[in-house]
């Protein structure tokens, strides 16, 4: 049934740090007073505010809607008021404020009125058109908008469906738990996305650290209408990552730049599919999650949590954080964050929370020079050379860093983990495409500025040219009317040519301080020049 | 607390130093067994030299001293240059040769990580060409030389090249086999007759092979504690052992077999700690295999037709020059990309 295993180059094996928090069941957590729901949880545009302040809602209740195709729907997690919608603080690497929605719990936590689709009856555009509504995004850390991956797509048709539940990082055990929890409803929504994409296969992906969950999903699919694999993936970080997940179970690569539509796969992570399950069977958008609490808190576990419920509640609820905890990671602690503040609320990306300690990651010792050892080399997942992106990176050296494949780099921090030197790599790298991004961008802005006055000036000659013919016209009375559209270009031409000139005017020179006799001898040199030119443009 | 990622692995380059010190033990031990004590004298000279040159050459260049001393790479070139000279080489050649090799090599082109070349091969290149009767008067092994000196009496030497009255220098020295087979080939002697001499051991040099086997022995330690990976080594062995042996199946009078060319001179010492230097060698697999089969021939090819006795010295700076290029034409196929 399993067909073989394809290997990824390069990896590494952190200390896992799953059993403190994999040990118990999911819990769900007491009801917050107060919600936080910043609008943008997804990839994608800023869903439209579908409410006020002083509105009450109901549990499941739209408050924002999807604006455009990629964008994803927000919804109360419970009833209540709406108190404020202004900037707070939000989950986010960049430490920015966003616009959020303050929703004050009335404690009855009652639903909206919802109901399950009939999703066989309908036709799929009607059933994404649903998931975007119920705000169904991916919930393995991307948050792209799942409608948009479970659309079919004539050209790229899907052949493999593929399910993450790898979960590579270290510390993290959310999709462990759920699987071995709920793999029954995980089941349910392979099926409804399979149905969408019309894949002739499907397949788990599960790395063997994880053996209940693989046997319960195996359980689950066995009682699946449609045929299901699960495989047991070795545990190799980042063995979870899309592309390395796709490789280790289809033995394709996804090329670079293009999405893995491209070789006829498309991948979600499982819960995600239980999303869709929990949205389509039971009408229930997403407003809540399975998070892992774990690191420095008295009682790490994973908890169902409301989306919006403070991070600093959350930890409460596994029994608070030690002393010695000195701040909140969000996600591993390879690709995680530090999280700007205890305060910022849950948000559908959230699926860990670790308290930090100095002894759980001590501070890096100064950086030693690199030694070209290539153990990055040789654990990089894409096949980077990044002593090389590092030594162009430090070196601004930009333009050889995207030619060494620098937008290839996932940022799996595999590089940084294994260097002797204890070179924060990743941070060049992303320093390097921010620094590129920047750049493109200011000169697509620079060009089009150009381009703009470019126009602008060709167009202010051509008016005046246009106005200098009418006068002429009139004066010459109507029996001038003759050249017509031909003068029009000519006069056009000429004013785009005296633009040209003006343009090369302005040119600096820097000949200005020379003697006279000097600068009567380069305008000389110039006007030779010029007509060597000439000529040749006549030849 | 900065960006992820927020752990890290616990291989850190003293950590890697050290190991390449480590297994440079056996090798030490084999040496002092066949040749006497004479060389931790060089490996204390060589290796206090390296530490003070290093410190103060820091601190003129401003970086910090400490966390530069504590890495261990300078003792690492002082240790592979001290066990490539003659082991009863005279106090100041160890000393000169080792603040050549810190100073100039490493130091002066911007310490750890910026040496474009070998150190412990540039320090040894330099001495050779500069007094080359020392460098090539090795001390025959202890039980081979006509007369014994103990330790008391090689301390003597290295500091005063003062001998006991009894004893000449012809007494304690002898040719190294390949300097041996070099200079009877040119007398158009056999080679079935030349190993008949008493310098030639089982396969390569008599006592000498011992110690090359022990440096093979650190180097198979290294490889298991993956300090060094299989390429260079293995690229640069097979090389060696395939125009030694080609060219001695076509001509046995004149070529001396693949043996006796991976057991003779610098050829393990080179396999597993100086051709793998990652500093001055190349980064990629296919680069690694190129730099090391390079160095494999070029070893050949000096010690067969050059001027000088063995070529690992000038092998590896020549393929050291060749990195850039190197690098620049292996790079391998980046996920998700074609060829």
């Amino acid at each position: 049934m399993i067909s073989t295993l394809f290997k990824f180059h390069g990896g590494v094996h952190p200390p896992e740090h799953k059993l403190e928090s994999a040990a118990t069941p999911i819990v769900e957590v007491p009801l917050p007073q107060r919600l936080v729901l910043p609008l943008r949880q997804h990839v994608g545009n800023v869903p439209k505010l579908q409410v006020a302040v002083g509105d009450h809602v109901l549990k499941g209740q739209l408050l924002a809607i999807a604006d455009g195709m990629i964008s994803a729907s927000v919804h109360a997690p419970t009833s209540g008021t709406i108190v404020s919608i202004d900037e707070q603080l939000i989950p986010h690497a960049s430490g920015l404020p966003d616009l959020c929605i303050t929703l004050q719990a009335d404690g009855e936590d009652r639903w909206v009125e919802h109901r399950a689709l009939e999703y066989r009856d309908l036709p799929k555009a009607a059933v994404l058109e649903a998931l975007r509504a119920g705000g169904v995004v991916g919930l393995g850390g991307a948050t792209f908008p799942s409608h948009v991956k479970l659309r079919e797509d004539a050209q790229h048709p899907v052949r493999t469906l593929i399910l993450n539940g790898a979960e590579c990082e270290p510390y993290i055990t959310c999709d462990d738990r759920l699987m071995r929890e709920r793999a029954d409803q995980i089941v349910r929504g392979i099926e409804i996305m399979q149905y969408l994409l019309g894949a002739e296969r499907c397949v788990v992906g599960i790395e063997d650290n994880k053996p209940e969950a693989a046997q319960a999903m195996r359980d689950a699919c066995r009682l699946s209408s449609i045929p299901i694999e699960v495989a047991t993936v070795p545990t190799l970080y980042p063995g979870g990552g899309a592309k390395q997940l796709i490789k280790v179970l289809t033995g394709l690569e996804v090329p670079s730049g293009k999405l893995p539509t491209e070789i006829g796969v498309q991948c979600f992570n499982v819960a995600t599919a239980y999303t869709v399950h929990r949205f389509i069977h039971h009408g229930e958008p997403v407003i809540s999650r399975v998070v892992t609490v774990t690191g420095k808190v008295a009682r790490p576990g994973n908890f169902e949590v409301p989306l919006g419920m403070s991070i600093a509640e959350l930890v409460q609820a596994a029994g608070g954080a030690a002393p010695e905890s000195t701040g909140f990671v969000m996600g591993g602690p390879m690709m995680g964050f530090n999280l700007p503040s205890a305060e910022v609320p849950v948000v559908k990306a959230t699926n860990c929370i670790i308290a930090s300690a100095p002894d759980l990651f001590p501070p890096l010792p100064p950086a030693m020079p690199c030694i070209r050892c290539a153990r990055c080399a040789d654990a990089c997942p894409v096949n980077l050379q990044p002593q090389e992106l590092y030594w162009f990176a430090k070196s601004s050296n930009l333009e050889k860093a995207r030619d060494y494949h620098l937008f290839d780099c996932i940022e799996c921090g595999c590089c940084s983990y294994v260097c002797p030197s204890r070179i924060p790599l990743v941070q060049y790298y992303r320093y390097a495409k921010s620094e590129i991004l920047a750049a493109d961008k200011a000169k697509q802005a620079a060009d089009l500025a150009r381009e703009r006055n470019e126009f602008r000036l060709a167009r202010i000659e051509r008016e005046k040219q246009e106005r200098a013919a009418k006068h002429a016209q009139k004066a010459a009375g109507a029996k001038a009317d003759v050249a017509g559209d031909e003068a029009k270009k000519a006069a056009i031409a000429a004013a785009m040519a005296r633009a040209q000139a003006q343009k090369a005017e302005v040119v600096p020179q820097n000949t200005a301080d020379l003697p006279p006799a000097v600068q009567e001898e380069i305008a000389g040199i110039d006007a030779r020049r010029e007509a060597v030119n000439e000529e040749k443009q006549e030849n | 607390m900065s960006q992820s990622p927020y752990i890290s692995g616990s291989t850190s380059v003293s950590v890697i130093m050290l190991k390449v010190l480590l297994a440079l033990v056996p090798g030490i031990v084999a040496y002092v067994w066949v040749f006497g004590g004479g060389v931790l004298v060089s490996l204390t000279l060589a290796s206090i030299t390296a530490l003070v040159s290093e410190g103060v050459m820091l601190k003129l260049r401003n970086r910090p001293v400490r966390p530069f001393l504590m890495d261990g790479s300078a003792l690492v070139t002082a240790w592979l240059l001290a066990l490539a000279l003659p082991p009863l080489a005279p106090w100041w050649l160890v000393v000169v040769g080792t603040l050549f090799a810190i100073v100039i090599a490493k130091q002066l082109y911007g310490g750890l990580g910026y040496n474009p070349f070998n150190p412990a091969m540039v320090g040894y290149a330099v001495l050779l060409i500069s007094f080359p009767v020392i460098m090539t008067q090795w001390p025959a092994p202890l039980a081979l030389a006509h007369a014994q000196l103990g330790f008391a009496d090689q301390l003597h030497y290295i500091f005063s090249r003062g001998l006991p009255v009894d004893v000449q220098v012809d007494a304690i020295t002898s040719a190294t086999p390949l300097d041996y087979l070099k200079t009877q080939l040119k007398l158009q002697h056999a080679l079935a007759d030349i190993s008949q001499a008493p310098v030639f051991g089982v396969v390569g040099a008599k006592g000498g092979e011992l110690v090359t086997g022990a440096y093979l022995l650190g180097g198979l330690y290294l490889l298991q504690q993956r300090i060094v990976t299989w390429h260079i080594p293995v690229a640069f062995l097979a090389m060696l052992a395939l125009v030694a042996g080609a060219s001695s199946l076509l001509d046995p009078v004149h070529y001396a077999g693949a043996g006796f060319h991976l057991f003779s001179g610098a050829s393990m010492l080179c396999a597993f700690f100086i051709a793998t230097d990652p500093i001055s060698g190349p980064t990629t697999p296919k680069g690694k295999l190129l730099f090391a089969a390079g160095i494999g021939l070029l070893t050949w090819l000096i010690r067969t037709y050059g001027g000088y006795p063995d070529g690992v010295a000038f092998a590896v700076l020549f393929m050291n020059i060749c990195v850039p290029l190197i690098d620049a034409y292996t790079q391998p196929r980046v996920f998700g990309h074609k060829l």
